[in-house]
């Protein structure tokens, strides 16, 4: 277990230092220059001299770079250029927006997909596999945007039970604050549970099939004890990298939620930063989010390893 | 000698307020598409800065009031030497900063003197260059002396760039904003919105709203559900033109539409052949048709224009007719030039709606006469680096928002590169001349010379448009800047 974690480990290093170097270089050699977008069009060349050098954008590139990464590893994100207040501070006050809102939207898929996906895994061929099937099949084709914008016309535009976005905060309560994420998170979880839900359902189907169910069936087990204690188990491993993924996903892919919803949260973050060309932002932001997507791998890498102990002494 | 008084201030004031009956609500949610990035509005363009502080934070010597006029501000008057070149401003007297402070000549000084130093990032340094010296006379009265006269000294000192700062809060100025305006700034959710509440220490007529919260929807489908669902009360630059007449049919909402100082125009690279020849530029003139770009991109909100001016402007000259749509005249124009088969350029579009869906229907339109526009959408940070600096581009649609800002035809490396030594000598007689019906006579001038040599297409004044739930009262209709005065708004009883 120790090699392997130690395997793991030195690929994580790996992957982060390749990524910086990618999303530096990527993202200054984009056209656009921070300090003539934020002077405008009127500006004088010399003003926007001034403040390129106020920002520090006269040094040379791969100084910059090393500057950055650094300070990264000091846990200093440097400044916003255009915000001019800590990288960190602004990740840090948009994460308790982004991270329940990927939990919150987890959890609900998760609360979905099990149960579903079990279900028709247990009743294969029958109406209620269809049934669920069909739904599923509905769930990964709408798109969650389109999704969101109806869940705001009934719920926010006609039944007035929720606003239709904007965050209330959590200083105004723990319930006002679930409230302006339900919509959000409900849109973005039920696409998820629809996938969830297949693959729970296959690779349960997958497992039903194995020898050692039909032995657990043999040595007395009832259907429903067979399904739960050796059925379940091992049919979790897909799962789990899938839940993985979402994760990731939840909290790096909800760009296009956040801007339906107008929340303040790092998607809508990385948004507003590109268009700013507010390149430090953007570049720490990915970081961010490349670190916990490769982080989210290697708890899920350990959890193998955890729910089958074969890949313990593997490797 | 010019002076004003502190009553024609109040019956300013008073008209905009209208007559509103007494006070029925206290707080308003104002939404707008665009998050400023900071809040120091002398030291960026963006208008989005202004759009929350102008007015309600920030004040100047003089401000723009809704219908484009200058009145005093923080000056109560002043008075101006007979050549011209001395501006002594007498001050408000018992002003103080939100902080506490006093507001007086040094502050003036200060704000001045930051804004046209060597270091300085205000993207509006231009205004300031022709001070030559600010000298403080007494702690309320502060003397301005110009290098040469300059017509739009008075009105320059009202841009949200010329706003009085004081020396002991500039440091943190980005993020806390400290003014002498009828607002205090509040708290800055970043991402989701602005709290600002009434100032009780006011110099002026106090607000009439106990606290405003500004929020930021860039989205136009959000823009529209966040109106519908009443989240906001008010949503000024709404960004979503085809939904106005559902409001306007909603007897909850009420629909703002005003006017610009957007001059919004199909820019020409005046060097790049084959726009360098002007039979090239009157043919694509005549290939445009504005109504159609207007009723198409803008669901029939904006006003055509001829020329680069504001139409609601008293000096505007309506010069439309020369650049009628015609599009056999713009092919034999086309024939003449040189090219009877037309010829290929490119067309680059910023992100908002007026670009990109004017550009389409422009692109058909050229084509028509033969010319094929190859259209590349640009984002405005690449706009800028390729368009504005590199002028490396055929064609761009671009709204000028800054107010009387045909003086950039007068610069022969601006981006559309448009040089004519007799238009850059007539604006410099424009800008030494005070006269008001003199210089009324030199913009028409300058009007006609730019539509004659047509040197951009020029397409329409972008309209202003706002929603507001039907109780609110005293909403500036019209941008003569980009601000959200709110200093007079209420709601109704």
């Amino acid at each position: 277990m120790l090699r392997y974690t130690l395997k793991r480990l030195l690929s994580l290093f790996l992957s982060l230092a390749v990524a910086s170097l990618v999303i530096f270089f990527v993202i200054e050699v984009a056209p656009g220059d921070p300090a003539s977008f934020m002077l405008g069009i009127n500006a004088q060349p010399d003003t926007v001299a001034a403040l390129r050098a106020e920002l520090g954008l006269d040094v040379p590139k791969w100084q910059r770079y090393l500057d950055w990464v650094g300070g990264m590893l000091a846990g200093d994100f440097g400044t916003s250029y255009t915000y001019r207040t800590p990288v960190a501070d602004m990740i840090g006050e948009r994460l308790w927006v982004s991270l329940p809102l990927a939990l919150y939207a987890l959890t609900l898929s998760t609360l979905i997909a099990f149960p579903a996906g079990i279900y028709a895994a247990s009743r294969r061929g029958k109406p209620g596999d269809i049934a669920v099937m069909g739904a599923t099949q509905l769930g990964v084709a709408i798109p969650n945007f389109w999704f969101a914008m109806m869940l705001v016309l009934v719920f926010a535009i006609n039944l007035h039970w929720f606003s239709a976005g904007g965050f209330a905060g959590w200083d105004a309560g723990l319930w006002a604050g679930m409230r302006s994420l339900t919509l959000p998170a409900i849109s973005l979880a039920l696409p998820q549970a629809a996938i969830l839900a297949r693959v729970m359902r296959s690779s349960l189907l997958d497992i039903l099939g194995e020898d050692f169910m039909r032995t657990a069936r043999a040595k007395g087990l009832s259907r429903r004890q067979a399904l739960w204690r050796h059925g379940v188990r091992n049919a979790l491993i897909p799962v789990l990298t899938i839940i993985g993924l979402q994760f990731s996903f939840l909290l790096a892919g909800s760009i296009i939620i956040e801007q339906v919803f107008y929340l303040p949260g790092l998607g809508r973050l990385v948004f507003q930063s590109i268009s700013s060309r507010d390149l430090i932002v953007v570049e720490s932001v990915v970081m961010l989010l490349v670190f916990s997507v490769i982080t989210v791998n290697f708890i899920v890498d350990l959890a193998y390893a955890l729910v089958d102990p074969r890949l313990r002494s593997r490797t | 000698m010019i002076r004003t008084s502190k009553l024609a201030f109040a019956s300013a004031i008073a008209v905009a307020a209208g007559l509103g009956s007494a006070q029925a609500q206290g707080d308003i949610t104002v939404a707008m598409q665009l998050e400023p990035p900071h809040l120091d509005p002398t030291s960026a363009a963006a208008g989005a800065i202004d759009s929350v502080v102008y007015a309600n934070i920030f004040e100047g010597l003089t401000r723009f009031m809704g219908d484009g006029s200058i009145v005093p501000g923080l000056a109560e008057s002043w008075e101006i030497s007979d050549d011209g070149l001395v501006y002594t401003f007498k001050l408000q007297e018992g002003v103080t900063f939100h902080d506490g402070t006093t507001m007086d000549a040094e502050d003036v000084k200060f704000s001045l003197d930051r804004a046209r130093a060597e270091d300085s990032v205000n993207a509006q340094k231009a205004l300031f260059e022709g001070i030559s010296d600010v000298s403080v006379v007494d702690p309320l009265t502060v003397k301005v002396t110009l290098a040469e006269p300059n017509g739009l000294f008075l009105f320059n000192m009202a841009w949200g760039d010329a706003v009085i700062v004081a020396p002991e809060s500039i440091e943190d100025i980005k993020t806390n904003p400290v003014g002498t305006g009828a607002f205090k700034f509040v708290n800055w959710v970043q991402g989701d919105r602005i709290d600002i509440e009434k100032n009780p220490e006011y110099w002026g007529t106090p607000a009439r709203l106990d606290k405003a919260t500004f929020k930021f929807i860039s989205d136009p489908t959000a823009a529209f559900a966040a109106v519908m669902a009443e989240d906001v009360d008010v949503f000024t630059g709404f960004p979503a033109p085809e939904n106005l007449p559902q409001f306007e049919a909603d007897p909850r909402f009420q629909v703002l539409v005003g006017s610009t100082e957007g001059e919004t125009i199909l820019s020409t690279n005046n060097k790049q052949p084959p726009f360098d020849n002007i039979k090239v530029r009157e043919a694509l003139a005549h290939a445009i048709d504005r109504q159609a770009i207007i009723d198409g991109a803008m669901f029939g909100y904006g006003t055509p224009i001829g020329t680069h001016f504001a139409p609601h402007h008293p000096a505007y000259v309506d010069l439309t007719g020369q650049s009628a749509h015609d599009p056999d005249k713009a092919r034999a124009l086309l024939a003449e030039a040189g090219f009877p088969d037309g010829f290929e350029t490119t067309l680059h579009l910023p992100p908002p709606s007026y670009a990109r869906r004017g550009g389409e229907i422009i692109a058909a339109q050229l084509a028509e006469v033969g010319i094929t526009a190859e259209i590349t959408n640009v984002e405005w940070a690449q706009w800028l680096e390729t368009v504005f600096k590199g002028k490396n581009f055929g064609l761009t649609i671009v709204s000028h928002t800054e107010p009387m800002d045909i003086g950039i035809y007068a610069r022969p490396d601006y981006y559309f590169q448009y040089d004519n030594p007799a238009f850059q000598e007539l604006m410099a007689t424009l800008n030494s001349t005070t006269d008001p019906e003199q210089r009324t006579k030199l913009l028409q001038q300058a009007q006609t010379i730019i539509a004659d040599d047509y040197v951009n297409g020029y397409l329409f004044q972008l309209a202003a448009l706002s929603v507001a739930k039907a109780g609110v009262q005293g909403l500036w209709a019209n941008a003569p800047t980009q601000a959200t005065d709110l200093t007079a708004v209420s709601w109704a009883e």
